[in-house]
């Protein structure tokens, strides 16, 4: 039985075992407050869902990538109405949710596929790094620009990344700000398999049939075993994003950003 | 030099196929984002499709402020 969802970032959709989360917010499902809502509408469905599948696979129909992380735009609009504490205090909401929403993916007892491909940027590379693999098309580029803006990525990707790979990739992605493609992201451990461009999702597809083969009681001990979700630093996150938040240069960079005729504006 | 443009014609080549114009459509003085209309993200698509074809790593920020071919042949031959 199919049981399909449209809201209007994202869709999803259950069959046969496998959950596809589909996102599909123009321009580069940029990650903001509808978004958001429409993830944790997501997650309230996955309550019921997850009864009836084995798998769950994250991908974009957006051309231009997977996601391209926080949208700064409307951080930046909904920020200049507000004082400095509103604005710090609404950011600890949003950032409260989020890691809410990405920490139940997370945590799931099915195995987890991001299916990426394109800008897989900011948060949305922290999006993929909640799934238990990741299978992307040799056009995908993975990158932590939030540097630039005076920030660190602030939905769990240091953690999680520090988790999977370790300190030193943590250090590359992030210090540097550069973006790495997907045969370099295959070559380090992050990329579980290397497709051609546009076969993320029939290869994400084919390894679910895979997964449907197992017991799922086995699947979900495995995953607990090797996975374990790394709370105490993305607390330490929250509170360290939050401290440079509240810095001048922060609103300078957004601004920067927002208002750039810069032909690179997605280039730290 | 002769190196530089055989860089140069592969890289156009390349930006040629994958926007879809005709090869004798762009020129090595071209500014890329003018002639080939495109945004920041296509550029990171033509980014990726030229570390994958030269098979080297050019970080992004090595392409700040880099708007046409031959610039752009010249830091990819400082990576090869």
């Amino acid at each position: 039985m199919t049981k399909n969802v449209k809201a209007e970032t994202l869709s999803w959709s259950c069959n046969e075992g496998v959950i596809e989360l589909e996102l599909h917010r123009a321009p580069a499902n940029e990650i903001g407050s509808q978004t958001l809502a429409d993830l944790e509408a997501f997650v309230e469905a996955l309550a019921e869902l997850q009864n009836e599948a084995s798998a769950l696979i994250i991908h974009s129909s957006i051309d231009a990538g997977f996601c391209a992380g926080a949208d700064l735009r409307e951080l930046y609009q909904t920020g200049k109405t507000m004082g400095s504490s509103d604005r710090i205090a609404g950011v600890r909401e949003f950032l409260n949710r989020i890691h809410s929403v990405l920490n139940a993916i997370d945590d799931l007892p099915l195995t987890t596929i991001a299916a990426v491909h394109g800008t897989t940027f900011g948060g949305g590379f922290e999006l993929a790094l909640v799934c238990d693999l990741i299978i992307a098309d040799k056009m995908t580029r993975f990158c932590f620009p939030e540097l630039r803006l005076g920030l660190i990525p602030g939905f769990g990707g240091i953690p999680r990344l520090k988790r999977d790979l370790g300190n030193a990739v943590v250090r590359d992605l992030l210090l540097t700000g550069r973006s790495m493609n997907a045969t370099k992201g295959a070559q380090i451990g992050l990329v579980s398999q290397l497709v051609g461009e546009g076969k993320s999702l029939v290869a994400a597809r084919s390894t679910a049939r895979q997964i449907l083969k197992f017991d799922k009681g086995t699947s979900i001990a495995a995953k607990r075993f090797v996975k374990p979700i790394p709370r105490a630093e993305l607390r330490e996150e929250i509170e360290i994003f939050c401290d440079l938040f509240s810095r001048p240069a922060v609103d300078a960079g957004l601004r920067r950003f927002v208002e750039s005729d810069d032909p690179y504006p997605y280039l730290p | 030099m002769a190196e530089t443009q055989h860089i140069i014609d592969e890289i156009q080549k390349l930006a040629a196929e994958h926007f879809k114009v005709a090869a004798d459509h762009v020129a090595p003085d071209d500014d890329f984002f003018q002639k080939l209309g495109i945004d920041s993200l296509q550029a990171l698509e033509l980014l990726t499709r030229l570390e994958n074809h030269f098979n080297i790593e050019l970080p992004d920020y090595e392409m700040q402020g880099v708007v046409d071919f031959r610039t752009l042949a010249d830091r990819i031959s400082q990576r090869m």
